[in-house]
């Protein structure tokens, strides 16, 4: 019946495909997970066999409290909330800063910037902690801007100065540190927002633990927000023709170096909103260091890469992400710190195939459709297949960063 | 039927999803020009790369001389005395052409190179086979037709009996083609077998003995070129008959709709200018064909006049306007519309679905966005009318993805929304590149009815036949410059190749900054 009135009516195929679309992606999303998470058992395994006493109890003492631990109290569903939100809101910043085709690796420069002008918008300047975010917003913003600004100006190459960009934010926030007495409490760490400035400290919700502040619910905003720019407007129309292929981007008028800036800048703000969010929490000081650039900006990849870029997605998989590191803490005291580091990671790491998984699925799809749709085909299957590899093989160099 | 030097019998082969060879056998005796004809995606580049051992086939066997073999690679096949020109020239450009010869053969004496013998074999080659060329020159500064003589060479220098020459004339000019064939004949008569893989049904009736003719991956037949006509071979071919191109002469105006004042483009390859000091006009009503070999400057004309590429100097006046500082947005809604060259590089968003592809050039404008908001609903209703109206084939109509459209559908989608765009000016370059001949006549139609319905067109086409059928008046660019301004119907594909090659400029272009 469905076919009655028009013989170009393809319904029964069109809904297959068109379902399937999605389905592969969270598919794949989900077999990814399952894949990673079987890794770190087995990982589990072998550095239990090569210890000196190995004890075949421990891989799973460490993989059921790693799994249950992220359910197992209330306290700590709360603590993956929290833990939760600025990795959203890093995810956010490198899954819309991919969209436009930009690898944006500074989102730990941009975080680590927004975090501190949050603290001396808390203490120096004694602003309510809406202003102080407003302001992280802000300071995250510009540090996007400026390897926005070089790769549509100068086509060099964001990567580079995003990662430069990370440094520089550290000794930048450092030297502020040092020449702002007024900041800290010790030479090493900023001083307790509970005493600095309270109105500072972002609202709780009354719950027992006094750390579960809203700071979830505006990532959970922002990322809305994302995804609402990204799919119903002309700018995130933009946004996406210019990631996909720039130059049919330039040659429809669209202007994609102004895109690539706005996007950089809007990127290094959701990264430095999340700094924002973790430190106007109240519960831990900004600690200085020289020698490591903080994990979180990097936690952000294989949010955003997890969840395809897709900004409702990058909600679940920083929770996610944040279940696996709350149940990482509960391995102690039978696993080093570093070794929970090094089992998350490998999660995370196979987890981030998702896009091979989702390639390997649509290659089985077409061959099980195969006939209906192949036949137009024809001359275009080889292109597209090397394409394919292709894309499969550019957005995986971002693992490199995938580090805990 | 023993004198048959290569059989492919019942020959299938399968990708995903796809039959691009299904029971095709080819027969190529010893001492013939064997032509393959077929369209685009007919199959004969696959049935090539299978002899070649580069595919593997599902099904069927390959013969030399009536007895079976296995060809698991390209060095199995050069083993057998199988060799290929390949379309696209494998030689290293700063090369000599003698290095490019022996590449991958070097005659070595105690690890060290032995150049002059292969030197006197190479030349004594070129001089049996008349195949001249200056074995000392580097393969950048040397011509295309002489490029091909090269992979000529190489073939001859392995010692191949068997020679495959892949679509060899799309890149050479009129005078280099005859040169070709009269090359292959030489060559049949040294004792040679040589298979001619062509579309191009008036080169295939001169130089061939016989045709074997595939369409959608099957074996139509083969048939003797002294028993069989060009129309025949089109309607095996393409499956029916095809008409020609019927154009009402062109309805002069006096309107000029694009003015191009001495324009010049800077080149991104060499320190000289792309295009140096261009001048003319298109009017309404009129097909403007610009016509020159690859990399003579016309892409990068089209670049400055579409506002892809910054020029250096000169002015452009669209509509009475000078649109030589605007933006490309501002000059598409002043009145231009751009088919690109590379529909993949530039005219789609590969990853975007029909309907977005359809309004790439719409979406910003109100009734498609509100506030800032795009309208989907209306951007499906615009594009199922176009893809109606145009007949573009898709399988989920406007939510299919461009990339998983065929290049022929794919092209038809950039047309519509060009077209659709109302422009006075239509700017289409290499319109039918890579399309199969149903597609490139329907997209000869849709440029005419563009013109009768009085806009302009500028085509700039690489194929002279598309120039002499569909063109009102020919400028042809050399070096980045135009040679000559001429009358399609007073002038010959010959004398369009001489000024293509810069053999011969029109007078009144000999001085600096002429106008046409």
């Amino acid at each position: 019946m469905l076919g009655l009135k028009s013989k170009k009516d393809t319904s029964p195929q069109k809904t297959i495909t068109e379902i399937s679309e999605l389905k592969v992606t969270v598919i794949s999303s989900v077999v990814s997970i399952i894949v990673g998470l079987l890794f770190g058992l087995v990982f589990l395994f072998i550095i239990e066999v090569i210890k000196e006493t190995p004890d075949m109890t421990n891989p799973f003492y460490g993989f059921s409290n790693l799994m249950v631990e992220g359910f197992s109290s209330i306290r700590s569903i709360i603590k993956v909330l929290y833990k939760a939100a600025p990795l959203l809101m890093v995810g956010l910043a490198v899954g819309f800063a991919f969209k436009a085709g930009l690898f944006n690796i500074g989102a730990t420069g941009q975080y680590t910037v927004g975090a501190f002008f949050a603290l001396i918008a808390a203490i120096l300047w004694q602003f309510p902690w809406w202003a102080a975010l407003i302001v992280a917003m802000i300071a995250g913003g510009l540090w996007g801007l400026v390897p926005g600004i070089f790769k549509a100006v100068f086509n060099i190459n964001e990567v580079i100065t995003t990662i430069m960009l990370n440094w520089t934010a550290l000794f930048f926030v450092n030297l502020l540190f040092y020449n702002n007495p007024g900041i800290y409490e010790s030479r090493e760490r900023t001083m307790n927002l509970a005493v600095a400035n309270p109105s500072a400290i972002l609202p709780d919700l009354g719950v027992s633990d006094s750390y579960f502040n809203i700071g979830i619910f505006i990532a959970i905003l922002f990322a809305v927000v994302i995804f609402i720019v990204l799919e119903r407007t002309t700018f995130g129309f933009e946004i996406k023709a210019c990631g996909n292929n720039k130059n049919a981007s330039v040659y429809a008028g669209i202007k994609a170096k102004r895109t690539i800036v706005y996007t950089m800048l809007i990127s290094g703000a959701l990264a430095g909103v999340g700094g924002g969010i973790q430190y106007l929490s109240g519960t831990v000081p900004y600690t200085v260091t020289s020698t490591t650039l903080l994990p979180m900006g990097f936690n952000g990849i294989p949010v955003a890469l997890l969840a395809f870029s897709n900004p409702l997605g990058i909600i679940i998989t920083s929770l996610f992400i944040s279940y696996l590191q709350v149940g990482g803490e509960a391995m102690q005291p039978v696993y080093s710190p570093e070794m929970v580091n090094i089992i998350t990671s490998v999660i995370i790491y196979f987890s981030a195939f998702a896009l091979i998984v989702s390639q390997l699925i649509k290659k089985y799809m077409k061959k099980r459709l195969g006939g209906d749709e192949a036949t137009e085909e024809t001359d275009v299957v080889l292109d597209v297949a090397s394409e394919e590899v292709n894309k499969i093989s550019t957005p995986k160099t971002p693992e490199e960063g995938g580090e805990k | 039927m023993g004198d048959y030097i290569i059989e492919m019998n019942h020959i299938r082969k399968e990708f995903p999803g796809v039959v691009a060879n299904d029971d095709i056998t080819l027969q190529l005796k010893k001492g013939e020009i064997h032509a393959l004809l077929g369209e685009n995606g007919a199959g004969k580049s696959t049935l090539m790369s299978v002899l070649f051992g580069l595919y593997r086939p599902e099904k069927g066997e390959i013969r030399k001389d009536g007895e079976v073999v296995n060809i698991q690679n390209p060095n199995d096949a050069n083993d057998l005395g199988i060799g290929m020109v390949h379309q696209h020239f494998k030689l290293v450009e700063v090369f000599t052409v003698l290095e490019n010869i022996i590449l991958g053969a070097e005659p070595t004496k105690y690890g060290f190179l032995t150049t002059k013998e292969t030197r006197e074999k190479v030349l004594e080659l070129s001089k049996k086979f008349n195949l001249m060329v200056d074995v000392d020159a580097k393969i950048e500064d040397i011509s295309v037709g002489m490029q091909q003589r090269v992979e000529i060479l190489k073939m001859l220098y392995r010692e191949n009996e068997i020679l495959i020459f892949d679509e060899p004339t799309a890149v050479l000019t009129p005078q280099e083609i005859d040169e070709l064939m009269k090359i292959m004949k030489n060559l049949i008569k040294e004792g040679k077998s040589i298979l001619f893989i062509s579309h191009k049904l008036n080169e295939i009736m001169e130089v061939s003995d016989r045709v074997t003719v595939l369409r959608k991956g099957k074996y139509i037949g083969t048939v003797d070129v002294d028993k069989t006509s060009i129309d025949q071979l089109s309607e095996m071919m393409v499956g029916r008959k095809i008409d020609s191109i019927k154009k009402n002469p062109a309805k002069k105006t006096d309107e000029v709709i694009l003015e191009v004042n001495n324009l010049i483009v800077p080149s991104k390859l060499h320190k000289n200018n792309a295009v140096n000091n261009v001048s003319f006009q298109t009017r309404a009503g009129e097909i403007l064909c610009v016509a020159g070999i690859e990399g003579n400057g016309q892409s990068e004309l089209v670049y400055g006049i579409t506002g892809l590429e910054k020029i250096s100097s000169g002015s452009i006046i669209l509509n009475g306007k000078d649109i030589t500082k605007m933006s490309i947005r501002d000059r598409n809604l002043t009145g231009m519309s751009h088919i690109p060259e590379d529909r993949h590089k530039y005219g789609l968003v590969l990853d975007f679905n029909l309907g977005q592809n359809l309004a790439l050039k719409k979406y910003f404008q109100e009734g498609f966005q509100h506030n800032g908001f795009i309208d989907f609903g209306k951007i499906k209703e615009h594009s199922e009318i176009l893809i109606d109206l145009y007949d573009i084939r898709s399988g989920k109509r406007s939510a299919t993805i461009a990339r998983s459209m065929s290049g022929g559908n794919q092209q038809k989608a950039i047309i519509a929304r060009e077209i659709d765009c109302g422009a006075k000016l239509l700017v289409a370059v290499q319109p039918t590149r890579g399309l199969d001949v149903g597609a490139i006549e329907n997209i000869h139609k849709t440029l005419i009815k563009q013109r009768d319905q009085g806009k302009a067109v500028l085509l700039v086409s690489l194929e002279l036949d598309e120039v002499m059928d569909i063109s009102d008046r020919i400028l042809v660019m050399y070096n980045g410059k135009i040679v000559a301004e001429l009358d399609p119907k007073k002038t010959t594909p010959q004398e369009i190749g001489l000024y293509m090659v810069g053999a011969k400029v029109q007078d009144r272009f000999k001085t600096v900054g002429g106008e046409a």
